[in-house]
């Protein structure tokens, strides 16, 4: 079997997973519980579509939530304002529809982004991704129809396990398969050296604008499914702190590393919560929570940059295991 | 004319202000090529040192007044640069040589650090402080509908008095020459014997003691503080910086007056609730049309 048929079987034993653990999980799994569990798997989303710009193609920003923001503000307002009376239609296409046209908004925020990344690099992207994220919030806090900085309530609840963990599946279906395509290759080489990759002409400035593509359109989805399951939405919630939660969630995962963003964002997520029961000094530990994150980002900056996962390659840690000593041979994993 | 004249002498006061910040970031800057992102909550430190001195028996026994504001600018300043060469060799020194990506996250990590550690009840606390009287507030001219009072006037002979103080170090003194030269090529300076370690812990003193004078004379004239406070006048300080050429000192100071003209005329003739995307409006400009700034010169990029 060829490996893209494989990637395929793949994807369709995640969805049927997907589909065959919500049964039991609604049936069993009390709404405290869900509720962590759908925001760990928007949360999955979020990081997932960031690593995308952040980790494989190496463009630093820091203005996800602005297009998560962007997603659910186009979701929210398409099924509260304008389908809010269409009749004759099933929820789960109108939910697909809403979902796609906050995608699809945002990826032309990110496609409007991207052109001045091409002129900026490292510290000056990070810093003007960051002025639009800002700038979003502002202009959300004052567009009257929408809510102003009360923002969208009595939004629908659509939001459920299958959808947020199906959708999940299909961005890691996607962004593995990327990555193995000539895309993926031009990702990388963009962020190892971008001087050197243009010099073999590799069209970096494409690269950049793809990745920040798609990335701001799964973020604006998980925007979608965000505002779908909070049933409110309100500008605050998209500001500079969540797109820095995101970015923590990429960093702790390791760049450019699927499954450690994944295990980073279901860690930063639940963590809180976990933390929330235990008190010290009278203080509840989630109080905690950022000075926990600040402290942990400046240590594994020094002592381990590429991650909690970076570099991991799974084919070569189960070599490790096998008779001869292979791990000694194994190259290290592209970094 | 007149609401005009007005609202550029409050910008330009602001401004003044936001010029003090962004010295501390274009100096460092120039010596480390990396953007100090924790600058902002430097400065957000200082107005907690000036709040916690202010409130001291000794100087509350003073009462406002030129005494009270001596001691309360020497004390943040001082306690200022301190914090930032700690910073520099806790959490940027290990780092030196390494990817910038890796210290640029690292700021972030410091700058989160401080915030949050400050929002914890038995630091400094979430809730906002008001920042007690430093010197009493009087009107110094007044002519038709035109207001000066004696904040602005502060404001700006502290601040000019900076800057000129600073260039005097940096073009006079055995130290700033040394830093000079650190700027223009910090491995070189090193091989002719700068020991550029203490260049760069001086420059982060010096910098960080800028953002320590600066938060005094804004909390005097915005006495509402919170951990969170620095966040934004940090930011606009960076983009006065990128505005006048980052690296570069005047360009720092120009830049600071154009960003809080700017901000003062669009909240007072376009919309308040504008004053914050303006600023953020001019850096995406500036970074499209000329990235290296007003002043800065351009880079080429070597392999």
């Amino acid at each position: 079997m060829s490996k893209k048929n494989r990637s395929y079987i793949y994807l369709l034993v995640g969805l049927v997973a997907v589909v065959g653990l919500s049964f039991p999980l609604e049936a069993s799994v009390n709404s405290y519980d869900m509720r962590i569990i759908i925001n760990i798997g928007i949360s999955m989303i979020l990081a997932a579509s960031l690593n995308l710009i952040n980790g494989f193609t190496g463009q630093f920003s820091l203005g996800h939530a602005g297009f998560m923001a962007i997603g659910a503000y186009t979701a929210s307002a398409l099924t509260t304002l304008v389908f809010g009376s269409a009749e004759g239609v099933t929820q789960e296409l109108l939910f697909l529809v809403v979902l796609l046209a906050g995608g699809i908004t945002a990826a032309i925020a990110g496609l409007l982004i991207g052109i001045p990344s091409l002129r900026l690099k490292g510290d000056y992207l990070a810093i003007v991704t960051l002025g639009f994220g800002e700038i979003i919030r502002v202009i959300l806090q004052n567009i009257e129809p929408l809510g102003g900085s009360l923002g969208i309530s009595g939004i629908p609840r659509y939001t459920t396990f299958i959808w947020t963990f199906g959708i999940l599946a299909v961005l890691i279906f996607i962004s593995e398969n990327l990555m193995r395509s000539t895309y993926g290759r031009g990702f990388l080489a963009t962020r190892d050296d971008e001087i050197a990759a243009e010099s073999v002409g590799v069209n970096t400035t494409k690269y950049k604008v793809i990745a920040f593509v798609i990335g701001a359109f799964f973020a604006g989805v998980a925007g979608g499914l965000y505002g779908h399951y909070n049933s409110l939405i309100r500008p605050l919630d998209f500001g500079f702190l969540k797109s820095v939660e995101i970015v923590v969630m990429v960093i702790l995962g390791g760049m450019g590393s699927t499954w450690g963003v994944l295990l980073a964002a279901a860690l930063l997520t639940y963590l809180p919560e976990a933390l929330r029961k235990i008190d010290l000094f009278g203080v509840s530990l989630s109080d905690f929570r950022m000075t926990i994150y600040s402290l942990a980002l400046i240590l594994l900056m020094i002592f381990r940059p590429q991650g909690l996962l970076g570099n991991f390659n799974p084919k070569e840690f189960a070599g490790r295991f096998k008779k001869n000593g292979q791990s000694k041979k194994s190259k290290p994993a592209v970094s | 004319m007149e609401e005009f004249l007005q609202q550029l002498i409050n910008g330009l006061s602001l401004g003044a202000i936001y010029a003090l910040i962004a010295l501390g970031y274009t100096m460092i800057y120039g010596v480390l090529r990396f953007i100090n992102f924790a600058h902002g909550d430097v400065f957000m430190i200082g107005t907690y040192i000036g709040f916690y001195v202010l409130n001291t028996a000794f100087v509350q026994s003073l009462g406002p007044g030129a005494e009270t504001a001596v001691i309360v600018f020497l004390a943040a300043m001082v306690g200022c640069g301190l914090l930032g060469v700690i910073i520099e060799f806790l959490a940027y020194r290990p780092l030196r040589n390494r990817p910038k990506l890796t210290v640029l996250i690292t700021a972030i990590g410091v700058s989160f650090f401080l915030e949050y550690t400050g929002q914890l009840p038995f630091v400094f606390g979430a809730d906002p402080r008001t920042f007690p009287t430093v010197v009493e507030k009087t009107t110094v001219l007044q002519a038709g509908g035109l207001v000066i009072d004696s904040y602005q006037i502060i404001i700006f002979v502290v601040a000019i008095a900076l800057m000129l103080g600073l260039r005097l170090l940096i073009m006079k003194t055995r130290i700033g020459t040394a830093l000079r030269a650190s700027s223009m090529n910090l491995k070189a300076a090193s091989l002719m014997g700068i020991n550029t370690n203490a260049v760069i812990s001086f420059t982060f003193f010096v910098g960080s003691a800028l953002a320590g004078a600066g938060a005094i004379l804004y909390a005097m004239s915005y006495p509402k503080i919170n951990p969170l406070m620095g966040i934004l006048p940090g930011l606009k300080a960076f983009i006065a910086a990128v505005l006048g050429g980052i690296g570069n000192i005047l360009g720092a100071a120009v830049g600071g007056f154009i960003i809080g003209a700017a901000e003062t005329m669009t909240a007072g003739y376009i919309s308040p609730t504008l004053r914050d995307a303006i600023v953020f409006a001019i850096l995406i400009i500036i970074l499209i049309v000329k990235p290296s700034g007003l002043f800065g010169r351009g880079g080429t990029e070597k392999v």
